[in-house]
């Protein structure tokens, strides 16, 4: 089940939106959102959905990916749509039967909700599959720099989230021998009822957590080895560099969000 | 020149009560002078809890004496402000390889020291180049960690070390989580560093036959230095190293053994290629007479 999650993963490829400076990435996906909430008709929503589908284009990643991607959702999704169906009043009545009415613009509101959501899943899973978790988190340190003044601590951020990356895949397989050892030992971990199942999985957490407690403290005895002292006089291997390419996507995504907006304030546009 | 420098070093790890004052504690080292020249290959042999992992964290000020001095190339372990340079001249690497790394990508990782000494990007570059060739991992520079075997993982973090260009490197049981394959390409390169890059190496393990290719072996028992000296002084009394909970190599133990049972072989053999010769001049000359 774990393994069916395409959000947050990486593609490798050599696509211009491979290529682009991740910092800009991150900013037009920002961009992106803000398209979407700020869309107030369909053409506008429908406009910010055909330019993920573009982005899609751009990046060379398959959307069927982008759908696969959804599934784990897809309850959410159901969710806020249905919520919207049967509780937006307004507009004709069109089917009634005891307490539960539909209007017309419940169903409205409805698909919008929908297309909203789904957009907005597709177009930050668009950000992942196309930037390495480090050049993000470089992005990350890189745009919230200017916050180092009021003393939030970014480095420290930045180098917290490149270790979570790191110990992700060592602590999936410390699990999994975990689990191994205890349904050697006899373990019931994928029959029962969810409240035995739950029950039955503290005996892995415990030792997960006593093991990922240990490595923490080794990890930080090294860390200071190797001269760490935290952000300052610290300098990179990669320096993240802009090209025209970027100003170029960057360019056409404010274009593009423009017109969003100025469609959503169209009276004769739906 | 001498590189670490110890004096009558004692340590105790402890509890205190509210004024600082040492409670109770158990004594790990009691009073040990030991030097370690540049350049050379030192081995410290122990058994468990002879506190030898104790010692090898004394000599770059992740733990400090709690009585004597440690001298780091003339600096004071005692001096904070010295300790980053303290740091910068005496690496140190870890038993568990996977608990040392700390970016997701092998060349991030191997950057991670030079980025803390402020290094340029561009010498970075070429820093850790160098340091992933002389550990035999250039080629795995784009992969992550966790798609390596142990022994080229440890071999990361030794490249993170060498990356640090410190002079001296310590290193505390490195092939004790290793399968026999792992541990071989560990051994190579800590040698290699040694005798072609002139890192000075303090190696701490348990494993004989690693401490016979040093210089010098100094064996550990109950937080005191009790033996010191050549591999072969050392390891040529086997009595006294059997006493002391320790084995000696096989090819050592093989020629006590024929030489309980009436043979004559030197008592400081160390490898299998003398311990072949020795065995074939043996035969030769008993079965001439």
């Amino acid at each position: 089940m774990l393994k069916d999650i395409t959000i947050g993963q990486f593609f490798p490829g050599d696509s211009v939106l491979h290529r682009q400076d991740p910092r800009f990435k991150l900013i037009e996906s920002i961009i992106f959102i803000a398209m979407l909430f700020a869309a107030q008709n369909f053409t506008a929503i429908f406009v910010a959905t055909l330019f993920a589908f573009f982005a899609y284009a751009v990046g060379k990643i398959k959307i069927s990916l982008a759908l696969k991607g959804l599934k784990p959702v897809l309850p959410l999704i159901i969710f806020s749509g249905v919520l919207n169906l049967f509780f937006i009043t307004g507009g004709e009545l069109l089917w009634q039967w005891q307490f539960i009415s539909i209007y017309e613009n419940g169903i409205e509101t409805a698909v919008f909700m929908v297309v909203r959501v789904v957009a907005l899943i597709a177009g930050m899973s668009l950000l992942t599959y196309t930037t390495s978790p480090i050049m993000l988190t470089d992005a990350i340190e890189n745009l919230l720099a200017p916050l180092k003044k009021v003393k939030f601590p970014v480095h420290e951020l930045a180098m917290m989230m490149t270790i979570a990356l790191r110990f992700i895949p060592t602590l999936i397989e410390e699990t999994d021998r975990i689990m191994s050892a205890q349904k050697a030992r006899g373990a019931q971990l994928d029959t029962g009822s969810l409240k035995v199942r739950v029950k039955a999985l503290v005996p892995v957490l415990v030792p997960l957590f006593v093991s990922a407690f240990k490595r923490a403290s080794d990890l930080a005895l090294a860390m200071e080895c190797r001269c760490y002292r935290g952000g300052e006089g610290r300098t990179r291997l990669r320096t993240l560099k802009s090209a025209a390419i970027d100003g170029v996507c960057l360019t056409v995504t404010l274009v593009v969000a423009a017109a969003v907006i100025a469609v959503g304030f169209v009276p004769w546009i739906i | 020149m001498k590189i670490i420098e110890a004096t009558n070093l004692s340590y105790a790890y402890g509890n205190y009560d509210e004024n600082g004052v040492q409670t109770e504690g158990s004594d790990v080292l009691h009073g040990i002078d030991f030097a370690v020249e540049k350049g050379s290959f030192v081995s410290i042999l122990g058994s468990n809890g002879s506190g030898k992992s104790t010692l090898a964290k004394l000599f770059n000020g992740i733990l400090v004496p709690t009585n004597g001095t440690v001298l780091v190339d003339g600096m004071d372990t005692k001096d904070e402000t010295k300790l980053f340079h303290i740091r910068r001249k005496v690496g140190m690497v870890f038993q568990n390889p996977d608990n040392q790394i700390v970016a997701a990508i092998v060349e991030e990782d191997v950057a991670f020291a030079p980025e803390n000494l402020g290094v340029p990007p561009d010498e970075i570059r070429v820093r850790i180049d160098n340091a992933m060739k002389t550990a035999g991992i250039y080629k795995y520079r784009k992969h992550a960690p966790h798609q390596l075997s142990g022994g080229q993982k440890q071999r990361v973090a030794i490249a993170g070390v060498i990356a640090m260009e410190p002079e001296c490197i310590v290193f505390d049981e490195p092939t004790a989580m290793l399968d026999p394959k792992g541990r071989e390409e560990v051994i190579t390169t800590v040698r290699r560093l040694n005798r072609e890059k002139g890192i000075t190496v303090i190696l701490i393990t348990h494993y004989m036959e690693e401490a016979a290719a040093s210089d010098r072996v100094a064996v550990m028992a109950n937080g005191r230095i009790v033996a010191d000296g050549t591999p072969s002084e050392i390891f040529s009394d086997v009595e006294q190293m059997r006493k002391l909970g320790l084995d000696v190599p096989q090819v050592t133990a093989l020629a006590y053994q024929l030489n309980q049972n009436g043979w004559d072989l030197a008592p400081d053999i160390l490898d299998e290629q003398s311990c072949a010769f020795a065995i074939a001049d043996y035969i030769e000359r008993h079965s001439k007479g």
